[in-house]
């Protein structure tokens, strides 16, 4: 397998106070990679130095390219795409124009037509609602719109903070349905959740983050039977 | 007053407004854009008239030095930028971006102006000339602090203004300059004189508004500047340079500016320093439409033009001071009637 995204020994601090401490993971091709943990632990912050937001220490190597040079724009180019945690939708702005947006960074924008017809069979909810403006969505539909805005863009690693937060059962089994079908599609995927029972059961590997450090990393269907993390984050069994 | 009296100050006003509209439209795409309230629009508008008057003339327009001048500083700041970031491999882009390209245009000028070009050819290439400028200014004075607040942004962008007045009386001398008219054509509307210079301002006013909003509705790039004015993270995240998406902004608010300094030419004598009232009279129409409503600026200018034209019926040495203490009332309610500011909604 290639390695799609390596972190090694990152850190990221807010002036003096260090959020993310010496994280080492990486995400293989075609894999969906989990980081579950506490409120607080660091996770998103984590997401938004891999995309650039944040300045970190540590090497980050994206398909083999030394990623601390490359801004967040050159990052979407080559293909690392964020869906964040508040979606950052263009709220007066219609659905369609959102879903074309996520084409901006494409050099060959021929096929946006036929990516936009994929989004709309994965989501019939967008194209019912194409011409309304992104901010009159309900959050399952926001969300909807964040993940297919994002797959416009033909991400080879599509990374999502926190996808089901605030959205109802119904709707978060959807998201992770979508996130799941990714891996058919050749989209390595690196996912941020607090709901890591969902989270474990999608994803192939996890790592679990606490206070800045990762405390322990396996195969996702073993991390699901730990006791510790049962009785930690999974709430019984 | 009688109702012709009226009329007349009415169809004056409205041709004003359209003038003050196109500037304030630009204003509001620069404002969304980068936050930078840009207050030497006014200078650009009066820059285009000189440089279009000098054309006329059949002289070198001053604006080729000043672009000249602006090229070679962007391009130096920006090579060293690069260098310091090590990112050598980008220079000849930059080089090509902030020097071969206006030098370009300089020489399209300078060529040109040769054949003895008529009116409308004279017309593009002031247009041509006038909208390097505010990219390079961008490029010298806003790059480097773009992640400021908007108060230190405008403070700046006041100096900058100042700064412009004084290049405009080295490049362009202190003579006043009148163009041609471009139409001599009149029409009555029920008794009512009009001159061709209104209509010909109003079309050119609707049909560069409606350029632009057509360019928004139906281009990527479009797109991409509105998405940056509604959410920088969200813009980035899509691969839209904040950057990239200031330096179309400037260019298409230069036309606009550039568009109505060639329609107020020939009605007013422009001096090098006579954009500054223009500039903020196109500002007050701005703030009036809450400065990020392109309808809402434009609506904000024509009151703008109604409100000088009957001041200066009632009282010409007072009509600056009439306008101006509109802008008390208006952001008095502003400020009552919306619950955050820009600034809130950024971070």
């Amino acid at each position: 397998m290639t390695q799609m995204l390596s972190v090694e020994n990152v850190s990221v601090a807010y002036g003096k106070v260090e959020a993310v401490r010496n994280v080492s993971l990486s995400v293989e091709q075609g894999q969906i990679v989990t980081v579950i943990g506490p409120n607080g632990a660091g996770k998103t912050t984590l997401l938004m130095a891999a995309i650039g937001l944040l300045k970190s220490t540590g090497r980050m190597v994206f398909q083999g390219a030394d990623l601390a040079r490359i801004d967040v724009e050159g990052r979407v180019e080559r293909g690392l795409c964020l869906v964040p945690e508040k979606r950052e939708l263009f709220a007066d702005m219609s659905v369609a124009d959102n879903l074309l947006l996520g084409t901006y960074s494409l050099r060959d924008r021929s096929t946006t037509r036929k990516s936009l017809d994929d989004v709309f069979d994965r989501f019939p909810r967008l194209k019912e609602r194409s011409k309304q403006a992104a901010g009159t969505l309900s959050g399952g539909e926001r969300q909807m719109l964040a993940l297919g805005r994002a797959l416009m863009a033909k991400p080879k690693l599509l990374v999502l903070d926190e996808p089901s937060l605030g959205l109802a059962p119904l709707i978060v089994r959807e998201i992770f349905r979508t996130i799941a079908s990714l891996r058919s599609l050749g989209v390595s995927v690196l996912l941020v959740e607090q709901n890591a029972r969902a989270a474990l059961e999608t994803a192939d590997y996890g790592y679990v983050l606490e206070t800045g450090e990762i405390i322990q990393s396996g195969p996702a269907d073993t991390l699901i039977h730990d006791p510790k993390l049962i009785a930690a984050y999974l709430g019984g069994h | 007053m009688t109702a012709d009296i009226a009329a007349i100050l009415a169809i004056d006003g409205i041709a004003t407004g359209a003038v003050y509209a196109l500037v304030a439209i630009g204003t509001v795409l620069i404002f969304t854009v980068t936050r930078v309230i840009f207050i030497p629009f006014g200078d650009i508008a009066a820059f285009t008239a000189l440089t279009l008057a000098a054309l006329d003339a059949k002289q070198l327009p001053g604006t080729v030095g000043l672009v000249v001048v602006l090229a070679c500083m962007a391009t130096i700041m920006d090579v060293v930028s690069l260098a310091r970031a090590g990112e050598l491999r980008s220079v000849p882009k930059a080089v090509l971006g902030y020097l071969v390209l206006p030098l370009i245009v300089v020489g399209i000028v300078w060529l040109t102006m040769r054949f003895n070009p008529p009116m409308p050819v004279r017309i593009v290439l002031a247009l041509l000339l006038i909208m390097p400028i505010s990219p390079l200014l961008d490029r010298i004075v806003f790059r480097p602090i773009a992640d400021a607040s908007v108060l230190l942004l405008l403070t700046v962008s006041v100096a900058l203004h100042f700064a412009l007045v004084g290049l405009g009386l080295l490049f362009f001398g202190p003579e006043g300059v009148r163009t041609e008219p471009l139409t001599s054509m009149a029409i009555e509307i029920a008794g009512v004189h009009v001159s061709g210079q209104t209509v010909l301002i109003l079309t050119a006013a609707l049909v560069f508004s409606g350029l632009l909003f057509a360019f928004f509705d139906f281009t990527l790039i479009g797109k991409a500047l509105r998405a940056t004015a509604l959410n920088r993270t969200g813009a980035r995240l899509m691969g839209i340079r904040p950057a990239r998406a200031g330096t179309i902004a400037y260019l298409l608010g230069s036309l606009m500016a550039g568009v109505s300094g060639v329609l107020i030419a020939p009605v007013n004598t422009i001096f090098y320093d006579s954009g500054f009232l223009l500039g903020l009279k196109a500002f007050v129409g701005a703030i009036i439409g809450g400065m990020t409503s392109y309808p809402g600026a434009a609506l904000g200018a024509f009151g703008v033009g109604l409100l000088e034209s009957f001041a200066s019926f009632q009282s010409s040495t007072l009509k600056d001071v009439i306008v101006f203490s509109l802008l008390i009332p208006v952001l008095l309610w502003r400020s009552l009637a919306s619950q955050h500011s820009e600034e809130e909604v950024e971070e």
